[in-house]
């Protein structure tokens, strides 16, 4: 057995409350800030090499600081860590919550690496800080290399200082379109155009009864239509990207106009040369460490969260939550909720004079993200792109057709009988699709979010736990 | 800068960059053979497992997720 | 005759079908559809080499023979819509690690004493079977009859064919009798979430929740559930050939104890992957299981299989086993109410023993001629009455 053992989360020696804290973006790191300032032990994980998570993905030798926004804040959140207990590289593949005490089980080390260090973290409290990925939705074609999702375009530039083409077509929807055109702009690609799949009505009914609410928001989107002007990228409304054309890798694509339920509009189609396109039709928020924690989570296919309350507090003891897993609202909601969760889950008071910007913050940006989804929000008609024989799940190449002919069976017999989610990603990237075109062929899909291994684990890293873990 | 052997070529890359940033800065858009193709980078942060690659003989390692290493042996993945 | 089935799981779909083919009017009533719980929660084993011999291992030998001529038809006469069972006669090879072999022969001695086909390899045939198994093994018997099937798919296989034939399937959850209540008694019918269902016969094929669902009819069944937790591993190149146990498996089968058991069985995939199971506790219907069965499996995977050791885990699953007091499957008419007919109890072993459960089913409600003995398998048995 190659894999060693250590224990941590015993710092707190002096009785301090002993908060481990998962994730290292926006709002894990201000709950660390936040559960150190309320006197607490902390321990911070997170899967990346390098904090800031998604938000604040960089490298220092690679990153161009064009890129970077809101660094200050950044510099100012991991400064205070050296308080902190904290392991990058840390792949929490299993966690428990009972009787009040948390257990996660890690392993760190190079990412994907045989026999990682195990590492076994007994908590008070957790905040779960988990965050989203990017929800691409399946277009006919989008298997082909130089179709990545615009996240993966956003951390191949930011991260790697890369891009997968020379002239890329960003499609979807929502306001992270933006940074994304300007970071394939500045790493070294022609934006072509950026398509933004929700149309005037439906962008004005979102943003324009309450445009105040912008303001925090508004300093950084000024800056990247600025970008768009600088690059002449255009920007166009109610269209998106309905097929990817090519044989071995990307040569174009189709675009449409799409109607508001996002169908696209017949007679509409026109090609557009390029060698690598962005999906990013919103996020998918991940709730797998939740789940396996106990925590209540709600909503429907539009979206299912982490249900808190105002303390940030989910349905099971000493577990907290903040950031995307509860909604997806941003940054600025993340760094809020964070700071609510940590102090919260440090034994702080909601009344300590410490809450009161965040709390502040927090209200204004849930309505944000309100406005977010009424503007940005996956409409239903997207599943006639679709063609029968499109792939929808990406890792067992399982067509539409093949999952709408098993939509009446349960979810775990549906998802056996086609392979849909069954794959190496476990149904992360196309289970908001599957369960789409289930419930357009009268099927009720039950949710593809529990996923009891939690992150890429080896058997022998599993076996420790039995062989010569700190349990025996 | 940093050198990698992916098959039976060697590629250079900037000290940091994942084995995905490598491949990609040297042209390559796909390096894994999947059932209906070539597939590379999709998801770019470790969800969607389309990069795997061998490093170093160990299978299944995410090329977006892990940051190469000078002398690196990387090789394809069939999926049969 | 109209028959009502209770559960849509394999036991159920197996029923089901040989019901319609008798010529009976099937309903089959499930609270969630076809194969949503244990039946898609379970490894597909058909397995001899596990059975002692005795009265279930000869249900398994007839069961074996009569599934690979089940799955042949399931798959021959498919529509393309109706997924395939994923049938493979692969074998399974019991091995013992040092110490292990007296035990496994004598094991082995006694079911060729049954006509369960045993064979003892030697170190070459082995490394020639299974190249990637541990050195440290140090005797093996090789059962021919083993196989493997996919239960989920099989299990729809089957209903979709009961319902071509004309079964119907309704959505629904058992809530109450039609008929005489108590004991004894006479039902007509049951009474579900989804209306009253009239039938000469019910049958109760609800698996782990059998128990259940006999109270709310009136009558008295010992059925526990056991939780298994199973490992699968992501795609890889085959590497294992058979069904592969350790020779604990076959000690861990038949045990009433509460606590954590395991025993190793390694497998591969049509889809490549690798599955490992198995724990064994009774925890009632526990859903989490946590990280310790998970670990106490792999660690036995690791030591049958050493490669395994840098192989990633994909997923774990876990199901509930329905097992009766005395290990032994519950097939027949209820002792106290006309009417009513059970069909559960297989604990591990359910997916392997359908079409012979289903084959005494027919024989019950139907009074079709069969060559099995039903006698062992009666819900009326007296080691089953001691503990009601």
């Amino acid at each position: 057995m190659t894999a060693a053992t250590g224990t941590v989360g015993t710092t707190g020696t002096t009785g301090a409350t002993r908060v481990a804290i998962l994730g290292g973006g926006p709002a894990g790191l201000a709950a660390a800030q936040a559960a150190l300032a309320a006197g607490a032990a902390v321990t911070l994980l997170d899967e990346g090499g390098r904090l800031g998570g998604q938000y604040w993905r960089h490298h220092e030798g690679l990153t161009d600081r064009r890129l970077q926004h809101g660094w200050a804040r950044f510099e100012r959140l991991r400064g205070v860590l050296d308080r902190a207990e904290v392991h990058t590289g840390a792949s929490v593949w299993s966690a428990e919550a009972s009787d009040g005490v948390v257990r996660l089980r890690a392993v760190v080390g190079a990412a994907d690496a045989a026999g990682r260090v195990a590492l076994d973290i007994e908590a008070d409290a957790v905040v779960v800080a988990t965050g989203a990925h990017d929800l691409a939705l399946p277009v006919p074609g989008w298997t082909l290399p130089g179709v990545t999702t615009a996240g993966a375009a956003q951390a191949l530039a930011k991260r790697d200082g890369v891009t997968v083409g020379r002239r890329t077509v960003v499609s979807g929807a929502g306001p992270f379109l933006l940074p994304v055109a300007q970071s394939l702009s500045v790493a070294g690609s022609e934006v072509v155009g950026v398509h933004e799949a929700s149309r005037l009505g439906g962008l004005a009914a979102g943003w324009l009864p309450r445009p105040w609410q912008l303001v925090g928001k508004a300093g950084e989107l000024v800056e990247y239509v600025g970008a768009l002007a600088r690059h002449r990228i255009p920007y166009r409304i109610g269209s998106g990207v309905v097929r990817v054309l090519g044989t071995d890798r990307v040569e174009g694509v189709v675009i449409a106009a799409l109607d508001a339920d996002w169908r696209p509009i017949p007679g509409t189609e026109r090609e557009v040369a390029c060698d690598s396109v962005a999906l990013g039709h919103g996020f998918t928020p991940r709730l797998e460490v939740a789940i396996a924690l106990g925590a209540v989570i709600e909503g429907d296919r539009r979206g299912r969260f982490v249900v808190v309350d105002e303390s940030q507090r989910t349905s099971v003891d000493g577990v907290f939550a903040a950031g995307e897993v509860t909604g997806i609202g941003g940054a600025d909601a993340a760094l809020a909720e964070g700071a609510v969760a940590g102090f919260m889950a440090a034994g702080g008071a909601l009344d300590d004079g410490r809450m009161r910007g965040p709390l502040a913050v927090r209200r204004r940006m849930r309505a944000f993200a309100a406005r977010l989804e009424r503007a940005h929000g996956i409409q239903p008609g997207w599943t006639s792109w679709l063609s029968d024989d499109t792939v929808v799940c990406r890792c067992e190449n399982v067509t539409r057709r093949t999952i709408a002919v098993r939509a009446d069976a349960p979810l775990r017999a549906m998802k056996l009988a086609t392979r849909a989610g069954l794959g190496a990603c476990q149904g992360r990237t196309c289970g908001r699709a599957v369960e789409a075109i289930v419930a357009d062929a009268g099927g009720a899909p039950e949710g593809f979010d529990r996923r009891p291994v939690l992150a890429p684990v080896r058997l022998g890293e599993v076996a420790a736990v039995a062989t010569g873990g700190p349990e025996q | 800068m940093i050198r990698i052997t992916v098959g039976d070529e060697a590629i250079e890359g900037r000290d940091g960059q994942t084995i995905a940033g490598v491949l990609i800065g040297a042209g390559r858009t796909a390096w894994r053979t999947a059932q209906t193709g070539d597939r590379g980078v999709f998801c770019g942060i470790g969800v969607c497992h389309d990069c795997l690659v061998t490093v170093n003989d160990v299978e299944g390692v995410r090329a977006c997720q892990r940051e190469a290493v000078d002398g690196d042996r990387v090789e394809r993945e069939v999926r049969a | 005759m109209r028959v009502a089935v209770i559960g849509s799981g394999i036991v159920g779909a197996a029923c089901a079908l040989a019901l319609v083919e008798g010529g009976a009017e099937v309903v089959v009533i499930d609270r969630v559809g076809v194969a949503g719980e244990t039946s898609s929660r379970c490894e597909g084993n058909l397995l001899v080499s596990d059975k002692a011999p005795g009265a279930e291992a000869d249900l398994a030998v007839a069961s074996n023979a009569m599934w690979r001529v089940l799955a042949a038809r399931l798959d021959a006469e498919r529509p393309s819509c109706q997924p395939l069972t994923e049938f493979e006669a692969k074998g399974g090879i019991v091995v013992a690690f040092d110490g292990g072999e007296p035990a496994l022969e004598r094991f082995a001695e006694a079911q060729r004493a049954t006509g369960i086909r045993a064979e003892a390899m030697d170190v070459a045939a082995l490394t020639e079977a299974e190249p990637f198994l541990s050195r440290e093994v140090v005797h093996a018997v090789h059962y021919p009859d083993d196989a493997q099937i996919q239960p989920s798919t099989a299990t729809q296989a089957l209903l979709d064919t009961a319902v071509r034939a004309g079964a119907r399937l309704v959505i629904g959850e058992v809530t109450g009798a039609l008929g005489r209540a108590g004991r004894p008694g006479r039902l007509s019918g049951v009474m579900t979430t989804a209306g009253p269902i009239e039938a000469d016969v019910v049958v109760n094929c609800a698996g782990p929740w059998a128990g259940e669902v006999a109270a709310r009819l009136g009558a008295r069944l010992d059925i526990r559930p056991r939780r298994g937790v199973i490992l699968v591993t992501t795609p890889m190149p085959q590497r294992v050939f058979h069904k592969v146990y350790d020779s604990d498996y076959v000690g861990a089968v038949g045990s009433g104890d509460a606590a954590l058991q395991t025993s190793t069985v390694v497998e591969s995939t049509p889809g490549g992957t690798v599955l490992i199971g198995s724990s064994r506790e009774r925890v009632g219907f526990d859903d989490r299981p946590g990280v310790a069965p998970a670990a106490a499996i792999a660690a036995k995977a690791v030591r049958l299989f050493p490669f395994l050791e840098e192989t990633l885990l994909l997923r774990s699953y876990f199901g509930f086993r329905p097992y009766a007091p005395d290990h032994l499957p519950v097939i027949g008419a209820d002792p106290e109410i006309v009417g009513l007919v059970h069909a559960t109890g297989h604990e591990g072993a359910g997916i392997g023993l359908a079409p012979a459960t289903a084959e005494l089913v027919v024989h019950a409600v139907l009074g079709a001629p069969t060559a099995l003995d039903p006698t062992p398998f009666l819900p009326g048995r007296a080691s089953l009455q001691e503990t009601a």
